[in-house]
């Protein structure tokens, strides 16, 4: 069995979020990218399915869809275990544009098991999972927190409010995963770090296809007003407070 | 000149500062407070590496240059200076001696194991009466024909009792003096070996700090390293290399420390704002900022030297010298712009202001290194 692991390459999460040119772009001057933090536990999660000897995992791919620039995530990637990467030449315009490039991929080399993190840290989308899952007629399956093939049938976890589901399902299948799918993301060991170069990047040109959405202008939150602390028994000041000053009462 | 690293260098630099803050933080007060030695801590140190980063690929080592691993100690030392001690010794005083100058043999028994992770070695040097004088080696490996018979004791060795692989300097013709000096590799598991209790250290209490004695101990012939009496030479070659590890660890522990007292000085108020906006405290921040910077130069340029091939001794010295007295200079400064909160264990910043003191004792006294460097300067 083969599994894909999309891969989105978003700014750091402790990055501070400026936009240029009138608000209308991310400014990325500075910014370190790294890998979304729920592709990498979903890479993670998919290497431990290969390192199971039982699953008959013969391959862990990576797969997304940006420039030349973003090829340190991808070898990131690599260092961290993945056999293959394999880069879409072109911008991410937005989640539709990203599913359908995945999917041509998927259509001309199939793989068993696709698995994306259930959003990017960066636009927050939540879509591109699904969407491969359409433009493939694959099952799709999302908030999976667990996936296990030990029992030559696959077994996945939802999280659902208040408990989790279990389902199974046929491959091929695309499965959105979420927290919970590993205890942490694995980090990169020296060895790996060294392989990494010397594993296959694969550049692939971008197939025609519409752009359906235009983003149009960013805008910061407000800035959270200052915290201020009372004395538990001065009820009194707190009341005031409230009525004269943030004006709720 | 280029200041840029490589994709690989940041890469791992990543990795050290991902494994620091997330499985060294969590418990680095209670090892410390309990002179615990980081057993867990240093298996995935070799899980992923970092014990034998310098050693070959061919090895089993990761085949890292210099630069790397001044930034990998750099991260691990922020957080926890007894487990990059660890890394420290058996990469640069250990297994960088066994690849240059062991025999093939040598490399494949002891090497490999080490560079791997699965067995860890201590560097033999130190004694009661030769620290900084380690020309005055009283402990003797006398020649017997097919073996050397070990006596003697060797103070203050890190790793002394986890290490499974020592690389003791003991004498063997001491009307050579010096020159007389062998330097062997002895599984410490030998009989008539005996390993003394762990040092209640100032600081680093989580690295196993002993005493190793040696009681006519048999170590074959084909366990010494390099040609006969070349013990000494290869000792102070190994320390050259092993400055850049300790300068590199120092600079964390400055670069940890100064990290704190930064986000302490811009959440903790006093007069109505930011302590960071009084000039006393910017002003103190400031000079750690450009302390800090400049040791990470000395450091780098030393590992650049060392990578290009070239000489780097006076370099690693300096490096060592700079790096150190600004780690006790920086970690003192964390402290007290901590105030109250400095002193208490919680806050981190007292067990780095004692961790740093011993960068300026061990592998060469900050001393030592003003005589190395001024050396330099005459010849």
């Amino acid at each position: 069995m083969k599994i894909l692991v999309c891969i989105s390459n978003v700014p750091d999460t402790t990055t501070k979020v400026k936009f240029k040119e009138n608000n209308t772009l991310f400014d990325d001057s500075g910014v370190q990218w790294i890998i979304n933090p729920w592709d990498e536990l979903a890479l993670t999660r998919a290497l431990e399915l290969k390192e199971d000897a039982g699953n008959s995992i013969d391959e862990v791919s990576v797969i997304h869809v940006g420039g030349a620039q973003t090829d340190a995530t991808l070898r990131k990637a690599l260092a961290i275990g993945a056999d293959k990467a394999i880069r879409i030449d072109a911008c991410a315009a937005d989640a539709y544009y990203v599913a359908g490039q995945i999917a041509a991929y998927l259509k001309e080399n199939p793989f068993d098991i696709v698995f994306s993190g259930i959003e990017s840290s960066d636009y927050n989308g939540s879509s591109v999972g699904a969407m491969i899952a359409e433009f493939m007629d694959y099952p799709g399956i999302s908030s999976v927190t667990n996936v296990d093939l030990s029992n030559s049938e696959v077994v996945l976890y939802r999280a659902i409010p208040g408990g989790k589901q279990k389902i199974k399902v046929e491959i091929p299948f695309v499965a959105v995963v979420q927290k919970g799918i590993t205890n942490e993301p694995r980090i990169p060991a020296m060895r790996g770090i060294m392989m990494a170069r010397k594993k296959p990047l694969e550049v692939k040109p971008a197939v025609e296809m519409d752009v359906l959405t235009k983003s149009v202008k960013f805008e910061l939150p407000e800035a959270k007003g200052a915290c201020k602390m009372i004395d538990a028994e001065n009820v009194e000041q707190l009341v005031d407070l409230l009525k004269n000053e943030a004006k709720v009462l | 000149m280029n200041f840029e690293f490589t994709e690989e260098q940041l890469m791992i630099r990543d990795a050290a500062r991902d494994f620091a803050q997330r499985e060294l933080l969590p418990g680095v007060i209670e090892r410390d407070d309990k002179a615990e030695y980081p057993t867990e801590q240093v298996k995935r140190l070799a899980e992923l590496g970092f014990l034998g980063m310098l050693v070959g690929l061919e090895y089993d080592g990761g085949g890292m240059d210099t630069i790397s691993y001044v930034l990998a100690m750099e991260e691990i030392s922020k957080v926890d200076s007894s487990v990059s001690v660890i890394m420290s010794v058996n990469n640069s005083l250990v297994c960088w001696g066994i690849e240059k100058y062991g025999t093939e043999e040598q490399k494949q028994k002891f090497l490999k194991p080490m560079a791997r992770g699965e067995k860890i070695g201590a560097f033999l040097l130190s004694e009661p009466e030769a620290g900084s004088d380690a020309t005055s080696q009283r402990t003797t490996a006398v020649d017997m024909g097919d073996h050397y018979l070990v006596n003697g004791t060797k103070n203050w060795i890190t790793n002394g009792k986890s290490a499974s692989t020592y690389i003791v300097m003991a004498q063997t013709h001491p009307e050579l003096k010096h020159k007389g000096i062998n330097a062997l590799l002895v599984d410490a598991k030998s009989e008539g070996v005996s390993v003394g209790p762990h040092e209640n250290k100032m600081g680093m209490r989580a690295s196993d700090t002993c005493s190793v004695m040696f009681n006519n101990v048999k170590v074959p012939k084909e366990n010494r390293l390099g040609e006969e009496g070349f013990g000494f030479k290869l000792a102070m070659q190994s320390l050259e290399g092993g400055r850049i590890g300790i300068a590199s660890q120092a600079l964390g522990i400055a670069s940890g420390a100064y990290e704190l007292a930064l986000k302490y000085a811009q959440e903790r108020k006093a007069f109505g704002k930011e302590i960071i906006h009084h000039q006393a405290i910017a002003f103190k921040l400031a000079d750690m900022a450009v302390e800090i910077e400049a040791a990470r130069f000395f450091c780098l340029k030393a590992a650049w030297l060392k990578d290009q091939g070239q000489a780097y001794g006076h370099a690693s010295a300096m490096a060592k010298l700079y790096a150190a007295e600004t780690a006790m200079k920086v970690t003192t400064e964390a402290v007290q712009i901590h105030g109250g909160y400095g002193y208490v264990k919680e806050y981190h910043v007292e067990r780095l202001m004692r961790d740093a003191k011993l960068t300026q004792i061990y592998e060469g006294t900050s001393e030592i290194q003003k005589i190395v460097i001024s050396r330099g300067l005459i010849s």
